[in-house]
């Protein structure tokens, strides 16, 4: 399958991970995409740890299996490092984005990722989301991380998906604040 | 060719939208995992008036199907949805809605029965109802979904069928899983399935008539015939139906769709989301030099036995991947296999391929690519030896 | 009896397109004892009429007329709820109600 992307998402239950993952599969389909954005349920509920997958692809995906081995792995949620072996099957050469106040330096030591070839980047998006909604919901900062960090798709087409997402659902200031958050999100995260 | 928006929507969603653009007469449905979605969209879409479809909640499946059954008696286009045990619920009533020759449409978003308990995907589920009378479709991708829930309405109404359709998809992996979908314009759909007038109708006062009324040993048999007449019209119909959608859509549909199959030396037979990463692995062997193929049936009932045994006679080893047990069936064996099996006895000419089974996916165990290609390097060693060493084997299963 | 059809002649369901066709079928054959009535002192009150569960008592102008004997089954309730008492009934000579039940024949 030429130019397949495959990404898998760890964070809890109702910290919008999913949407997370079909706001980002919107993106690809509006830039002529193929893809696919499914979950990993089990019979937990908010904030039990989930994992949702994401391909983006050229070509049609025919595949239906999970992913075991992502190209880019995402982190919403900081506690999960540690508890949950996120770095599991991350390929080489691959990319892990992780939402956390520790320096790209640190979280790679921690998730024993050093000396491998491997991009970790870091933001401190549960920061980004108390400082504009007031609510640890992390989901919609970490896109704004995830595209910076990998160029999948372009900022304004998260932004203007994410506005339409939360367009019948919020008040037009939580809609802002949300973009402001991606926004920050995209300039605040580091490489290392 | 018509018009189309592609829309980002998972399997369910996919359903709904297609429901609204058919625009039922009458809807009731039970909501249950991982169906809920359809009933939740498609409800939604009642209250915010976008159908006028009169939408019945009720207290359980066996409710829905009854309420679906009164309704399309009384002549309406009736709709509904389910899963798992909600089938299992409905099982009285779905003899009754195939004996009475309701052209309902039903989606099943096909999921494990208990127990022990279990929300993901298998095939138990529906199989356990493939003898009920009613026509069987699945699906591989929402896309499927979407075009095979639109083809079921002209299927089930079509004169000379008049029977239930059920349209199944894999729970949660396409059911959940959001995906490219292209949709027709509203417009479209609604010429393609056209107005439903029922051949017989509860509410036309005048010209009354009696529905579920008995017949015993004197009359009961021929009943049960005319069902079987009516089934064996079905895969005619499949066709011309998916010819004309291909028509509309650019998306042509048949009785199964074969994929590198004409000079295969072995052949994977398997149904929905699961074609798909096999045919991954076809490609992949392929690139190889490995002579394998892939067959997919759509209509799975009534089974297309003789078309079947046609396009697979000429390979060595067949490999037919079950999503679920025929408990007690010889070997423990899946029900794909034994149609499989049974037709090759009936149409083959006493020649058949070996066939093999390989149980998979239960519970919505996950299946990769690595497995279905260790899979298609033991057909190959049986081709080449001749040697079976087993007749059901299972996939990602532990020891 | 008529001749049974073939598979190919019955309608679609087994749904009878025949209105009332059920009075063909004749339900007064499993009768072991019929109702009988005392026309005389009949006050036409048409309780029978309103309690028989087999629409088998025939009424013409507001009179009852008597029972249908293809249909009666010989339950008896029509006896039962009869409100007219006799001392001697014109069919039966007993003391009772002006609907008795009596042995079928």
């Amino acid at each position: 399958m030429k130019g397949m992307v495959e990404i898998r998402w760890h964070g809890r239950g109702g910290q919008g991970v999913v949407t997370a993952g079909e706001i980002l599969a919107e993106a690809a389909m509006e830039e002529g995409k193929y893809f696919q954005a499914f979950p990993d349920y089990g019979p937990e509920r908010m904030g039990a740890p989930i994992k949702a997958y994401t391909r983006i692809s050229d070509s049609p995906i025919e595949i239906h299996s999970q992913i075991t081995s992502p190209d880019i792995v995402v982190v919403v949620d900081p506690t999960l490092i540690g508890l949950v072996n996120v770095a599991e099957g991350l390929k080489d050469g691959g990319t892990i984005v992780l939402n956390t106040s520790l320096s790209p330096q640190e979280a790679r030591e921690k998730l024993g990722l050093e000396g491998k070839n491997v991009r970790v980047f870091t933001v401190d998006a549960s920061q980004i989301a108390m400082k504009y909604f007031g609510r640890n919901i992390p989901n919609t900062p970490m896109l704004g991380a995830l595209v910076k960090a990998t160029g999948l798709v372009s900022l304004e087409s998260v932004i203007r998906l994410t506005e339409e997402r939360l367009g019948t659902k919020v008040s037009e200031d939580i809609i802002q604040a949300n973009v402001k958050a991606i926004k920050e999100a995209y300039e605040t995260v580091k490489e290392g | 060719m018509a018009k189309q928006i592609v829309k980002a929507l998972d399997g369910a969603k996919a359903v709904a939208e297609a429901m609204r653009q058919i625009e039922p007469d009458v809807v009731a449905a039970y909501p249950i995992t991982p169906q809920t979605e359809i009933v939740q969209t498609f409800s939604q879409f009642v209250a915010d008036g976008l159908v006028n479809t009169e939408f019945i909640p009720v207290e359980s499946e066996h409710a829905a199907m009854s309420a679906c059954i009164g309704a399309s008696a009384a002549g309406a286009r009736v709709m509904t949805a389910t899963a798992a045990n909600g089938l299992a619920l409905m099982w009285e009533t779905l003899y009754i809605a195939a004996s009475l020759r309701l052209p309902i449409v039903m989606s099943v978003v096909n999921r494990a029965l208990s127990a022990p308990l279990n929300i993901h995907c298998d095939h138990s589920d529906s199989m356990g109802a493939r003898d009920a009378g009613w026509i069987q479709i699945f699906a591989e991708n929402p896309q499927e979904a979407y075009d095979n829930t639109i083809q079921a309405i002209r299927i089930a109404e079509h004169p000379d069928i008049l029977l239930p359709v059920m349209s199944m998809q894999d729970g949660f992996i396409t059911g959940h899983g959001v995906e490219r979908v292209e949709v027709l314009e509203d417009k479209a759909v609604k010429e393609f399935v056209g107005e439903y007038k029922a051949l017989y109708s509860l509410l036309d006062i005048d010209q009354p008539k009696t529905f579920g009324a008995w017949a015993f040993y004197d009359y009961y048999f021929e009943f049960k015939r005319q069902q079987t007449e009516a089934l064996s019209k079905v895969p005619q119909v499949v066709r011309e139906i998916g010819k004309e959608y291909g028509e509309l859509s650019g998306r042509y549909y048949d009785l199964f769709s074969a994929y590198e199959l004409d000079d295969a030396e072995v052949a994977i037979v398997v149904l929905a989301s699961t074609a798909g990463t096999a045919r991954v692995v076809v490609r992949k062997l392929r690139q190889e030099g490995i002579k394998v193929g892939l067959l997919k049936p759509r209509l799975y009932r009534p089974f297309p036995g003789k078309e079947l045994v046609e396009a697979l006679k000429h390979v060595k080893v067949i490999g037919v991947m079950d999503r679920s047990i025929a408990f007690g069936s010889i070997e423990g064996c899946g029900p794909l296999f034994l149609d499989l099996c049974a037709s090759f006895y009936t149409y083959g000419n006493g020649k058949g391929p070996q066939i093999v089974d390989y149980i998979f996916g239960l519970g919505g165990r996950d299946i990769l690519p690595e497995q279905i290609e260790g899979m298609v390097k033991e057909l190959l060693r049986i081709a080449e030896t001749g040697k079976v060493p087993y007749r059901v084997g299972y996939l990602g299963l532990r020891e | 009896m008529a001749e049974l059809k073939g598979w190919k002649e019955l309608p679609l369901g087994a749904v009878v397109l025949e209105p009332g066709s059920s009075a063909e079928y004749i339900t007064g054959t499993w009768r072991s004892r019929r109702p009988v009535r005392d026309e005389e002192k009949c006050t036409h009150c048409m309780i029978c009429w309103v309690y028989c569960p087999d629409s088998a008592v025939i009424v013409k102008d507001g009179k009852v007329q008597g029972f249908d004997y293809d249909h009666c089954k010989g339950c008896g309730i029509c006896a039962h709820e009869c409100p007219v008492k006799v001392e001697a009934h014109a069919v039966t000579g007993k003391p009772g109600k002006v609907i008795q039940m009596v042995e079928e024949v």
